[in-house]
């Protein structure tokens, strides 16, 4: 049970997806604008990054490594990915209309995101269990959510601050965003 | 190498089967009457309205949170349709209708910056950089975003010129309209 605990807080913070592996850029700094959209789209992601690990632990585990083809792993993996979240839109959209107009912009957003294919092709490589699979997957959401909603926050805030006229936009939120990542380096001190 | 081309088929075709069986399954029926009042409107999405698009706009006045008369390059007559569509009646003289129009480019002031061309949402101006911009009149749905784009005022809204392809025989009289000035 520890061990899955500390499994979930290394991932969320220590190597955090967005902030110290660089993935998944394009919602941090597109989507993060406002607090609702930045959770909006944080659960969304939670919820497919969990989903497409288990599809891909069954794919990896069942079909690529009994007949050889791991080198198939990207390809496949992303074919799985995607139709795993369009069946889900389907199933969200007619079970859960409430929640299908909270998550559903951002379910097609997120089909061939780099974060979720990122965390599916880590956990491949890393030959984890199944369990384990899971933690490892949804604590990488969890970071991810957790990223979004600071540097949404810290966006708003920024969006009432003066900005010399050079660095406004797009410029100061680059540098938020690596004064952010520095901070999170500071995770990197934590030996479990 | 076979089997890779093998698994991968399999696998493509039955997740393309699953999600085609699925699409059956689980399809939601949207409300008919959101979709019959969106036929009926100019389908631009030029967002004059208020609200993101015409699907939208469609929506509000199907559930009654819009007025009929709420699509501005729709005009009188969109509103007389949708009145007619919904079994309601509306009070017309509100609605300001100056028949169609369309946008025109005085083409002494343009000095050809692009930006009108950016905002039309039916691409209807023709222009590059640094040319004199010019309205295609068929496709001109008279929505009015290019206006205040325009930084030296060129373009501007007028009454649908008449041409000789326009131009259609008057509608005749009628007998009420005539007979006091026969008295």
């Amino acid at each position: 049970m520890t061990a899955y605990l500390l499994l979930l807080l290394s991932t969320a913070l220590v190597n955090n997806v967005v902030l110290v592996k660089f993935l998944g850029l394009c919602p941090f700094m597109g989507v993060a604008k406002s607090m609702d959209s930045a959770l909006g789209m944080g659960l969304a992601t939670t919820f497919v990054i969990t989903l497409a690990c288990a599809a891909t632990w069954m794919l990896e585990h069942w079909l690529l490594l009994p007949f050889d083809l791991a080198y198939l792993r990207i390809l496949s993996f992303i074919l799985v990915i995607a139709a795993t979240v369009q069946f889900v839109e389907m199933v969200v959209k007619k079970s859960a209309p409430t929640l299908y107009q909270a998550l559903g912009i951002y379910l097609p957003l997120i089909t061939t995101n780099c974060a979720v294919l990122g965390v599916a092709l880590l956990t491949a490589q890393e030959s984890m269990g199944f369990a384990q699979t899971l933690v490892y997957g949804f604590g990488s959401a969890l970071g991810f959510t957790l990223v979004m909603l600071m540097f949404a926050g810290l966006r708003e805030r920024l969006a009432l601050a003066r900005v010399p006229a050079a660095f406004a936009g797009a410029p100061v939120s680059f540098i938020l965003a690596s004064l952010l990542a520095l901070a999170f380096m500071g995770f990197a001190g934590l030996n479990f | 190498m076979l089997m890779a081309i093998l698994s991968l088929t399999v696998l493509g075709s039955l997740l393309g089967l699953g999600l085609g069986i699925a699409a059956r399954k689980f399809k939601v029926e949207g409300d008919p009457l959101v979709a019959e009042i969106e036929a009926l409107m100019p389908g631009s999405n030029c967002g004059q309205c208020g609200f993101a698009g015409c699907p939208r706009l469609a929506a509000a006045i199907a559930s009654g949170s819009a007025p009929v008369t709420a699509c501005p390059p729709g005009g009188k007559a969109l509103a007389l349709a949708l009145a007619r569509k919904l079994g309601i009646s509306i009070d017309l003289a509100a609605v300001a209708d100056q028949g169609p129009r369309i946008a025109t480019v005085a083409e002494d002031i343009c000095i050809g910056c692009c930006r009108c061309t950016k905002v039309c949402p039916t691409d209807a101006i023709l222009g590059a950089a640094k040319q004199i911009h010019n309205v295609i009149r068929e496709a001109c749905t008279g929505c009015g975003n290019c206006i205040d784009r325009c930084p030296t005022e060129a373009m501007a809204l007028q009454p649908l010129p008449v041409t000789l392809q326009h131009w259609i025989w008057p509608k005749p009289l009628d007998g009420a309209a005539l007979a006091p000035a026969r008295g």
